[in-house]
């Protein structure tokens, strides 16, 4: 079998490349003897390309340059992915919302299948993945010769360093393909708050029903902000109006894995232990010590949240 | 007549605790309870608020797989779907090929929109909404928590990682839903009544000429790595304590 020349679609906004492109070059190492490249889709790439070309261990990076690239729209990134994947017989993209977008679309242009979500690599055929939002993980197969494409899972991959030695060639590469011009990019609007990003802040302060209301939801934001922390809540919390729907954490909400997690008055529903069994450390605090929550945290305190959380943001 | 097709999965439902088999073949369904899945259930609510605000005339919900989605069409149904298409096919059909079927059906039905969940809760793969897209050589508009159709073009935001990114796309077009975007509708009881009236059609995969395929073949499933039972601390005092000697907070 011929060696495996490895794909990597850069995520950048023009100027930086995101962090999770590294971790793909280290999902692309894992796989033996793959000659790695990194492609850089933009409208100047060169900045984002040098900076692509000094991770260890990849063999070149391709810039393709068009004014089309403004935004990473995937109706228009698709056709050019398509294209450059010519011969490579891994594509890989990082599983965040630039490659969950994108991958598929190549997929189908190439009639290729593809695997979401990569978590480790067995072989240059073999690889697992979870399933059920973390609660079954496959190891999946697939037969020599067929291009994979395949989303690669940040949180399970170190991001690839710098290189010690020089920086990889970068080549430029002009692709004759029509891009539809079908979608428009309008405006991208960041999440302003003052709090952390519950997806990726390291420690979530969350509130179950217990809390009681939306003004008693204002206890868990004190504690949050004496800590940096995230607010989130569970699905009931959610339910009874008492936090907003994007604060929900669990299988139909956010997947999260703080380094802490403080459970406050939650019972622990099998859909939210699903959305925090990442997380490295959890602490359930609970008025019912039978609250099945406390099966799998941490620290546990069994009181009542309305004098353990105010003494809590005393003693932080 | 100004249509729009629905992705319907049959899933387990969400508030199942899910089992692997012993043997590692797969997780245990058997006397399980199955559900629509909660991201479809959400875009079929908002094909329904469409065609309520008049800019559709028929909501179609779209299954594929085995005989037994027949309860899930139903519950669409119910919910208010004007009716239903079933494409039998066996188990673990992949992505490529529902995004194939669901071009023949476009092909057919001739919608100016198809909505589906991002993801299935069971294989968690989020790739169809697109794969129909590209196969249709149409816009898409992945992870949807706001879509507004006008004559020619929906202007949609999306919740990407950055924030809230707004498109514009030309009709048709292919919409993925996420959280956000709507709270589904409970269904009444005389809805389910009323349901039992509407069409659902039953096509195999060789009325429509389509083959599926089996590219990723599963090897084994193992359970996740289980969490232990930690240590209960008796105040507020020693939680912070143990907090602070871990360099937690």
């Amino acid at each position: 079998m011929a060696a495996p020349k490895i794909l990597i679609v850069a995520e950048h906004d023009g100027t930086q490349l995101n962090p999770s492109t590294a971790k793909c070059v280290t999902c692309a190492r894992a796989i033996p003897d793959g000659d790695i490249t990194i492609a850089v889709f933009a409208v100047d790439g060169a900045a984002v390309a040098a900076q692509a070309a000094a991770l260890a261990g990849i063999a070149r990076v391709v810039r393709i340059d068009h004014p089309a690239n403004a935004h990473a729209l995937a109706a228009v990134l698709a056709p050019q992915v398509a294209a450059a994947a010519a011969g490579y017989s891994h594509v890989l993209a990082p599983s965040t919302t630039f490659g969950k977008d994108l991958l598929p679309r190549v997929a189908a242009l190439l009639d290729a299948p593809q695997l979401s979500d990569v978590m480790a690599v067995d072989s240059a055929t073999r690889f697992r993945r979870p399933t059920y939002a973390g609660n079954a993980l496959v190891t999946v197969e697939v037969e020599a010769g067929t291009q994979l494409l395949a989303t690669v899972r940040s949180a399970s991959f170190e991001a690839a360093g710098a290189t010690t030695g020089a920086s990889a060639p970068i080549e430029t590469l002009a692709l004759d393909v029509e891009i539809p011009t079908h979608t428009r990019f309008v405006s991208i609007s960041a999440a302003t708050s003052d709090r952390p990003d519950l997806q990726t802040a390291r420690r979530v302060v969350s509130g179950g029903r217990a809390l009681g209301s939306a003004e008693n939801f204002k206890i868990l934001y004190r504690l949050a902000d004496r800590l940096g922390a995230a607010v989130g809540a569970s699905r009931a919390a959610v339910d009874a109006g008492y936090a907003p729907n994007e604060l929900q954490v669990g299988q139909t909400g956010k997947i999260i894995s703080p380094e802490l997690y403080i459970a406050c008055g939650i019972s622990g529903a099998i859909q939210h232990l699903t959305g925090i069994k990442d997380a490295r450390t959890i602490v359930a605090i609970n008025k019912d010590a039978e609250a099945p929550i406390f099966e799998i945290a941490d620290y546990g305190l069994v009181g009542d949240l309305f004098t353990i959380l105010p003494e809590l943001e005393r003693l932080v | 007549m100004k249509k729009i097709l629905v992705g319907i999965k049959r899933v387990v439902d969400y508030n199942v605790r899910i089992r692997v088999k012993p043997d590692g073949t797969g997780v245990v369904t058997d006397g399980v309870k199955m559900s629509i899945n909660p991201f479809d259930e959400i875009a079929l609510e908002e094909a329904l608020r469409i065609r309520e605000r008049g800019a559709a005339s028929e909501v179609i919900a779209v299954s594929v797989g085995s005989t037994d989605c027949q309860q899930q069409l139903r519950t669409a149904l119910a919910m208010g779907a004007d009716r239903a298409i079933l494409v039998e096919a066996g188990g673990g059909v992949e992505p490529p090929d529902v995004a194939r079927i669901f071009h023949k059906l476009i092909e057919r039905e001739q919608p100016f929109a198809v909505i589906v969940g991002k993801q299935a809760i069971d294989d968690d793969s989020s790739q169809a909404g697109p794969m129909i897209a590209a196969l249709w050589g149409r816009p898409q508009a992945t992870f949807a928590s706001k879509i507004d159709i006008g004559e020619t073009t929906a202007t949609v935001t999306r919740e990407v990682d950055a924030g809230l990114e707004t498109l514009e796309v030309e009709l048709p077009a292919v919409f993925t839903t996420d959280l956000r975007l709507n709270e589904p509708r409970y269904v009444k009881l005389p809805d389910i009544m009323k349901a039992k009236k509407k069409p659902l059609d039953t096509l195999t995969l060789a009325d429509l000429g389509v083959s599926a395929r089996s590219r990723l073949k599963v090897l084994r499933v193992d359970p996740p790595s289980q969490r232990q039972k930690g240590i209960m601390v008796k105040d507020a005092a020693s939680l912070i304590e143990a907090l602070k000697s871990k360099g937690l907070v």
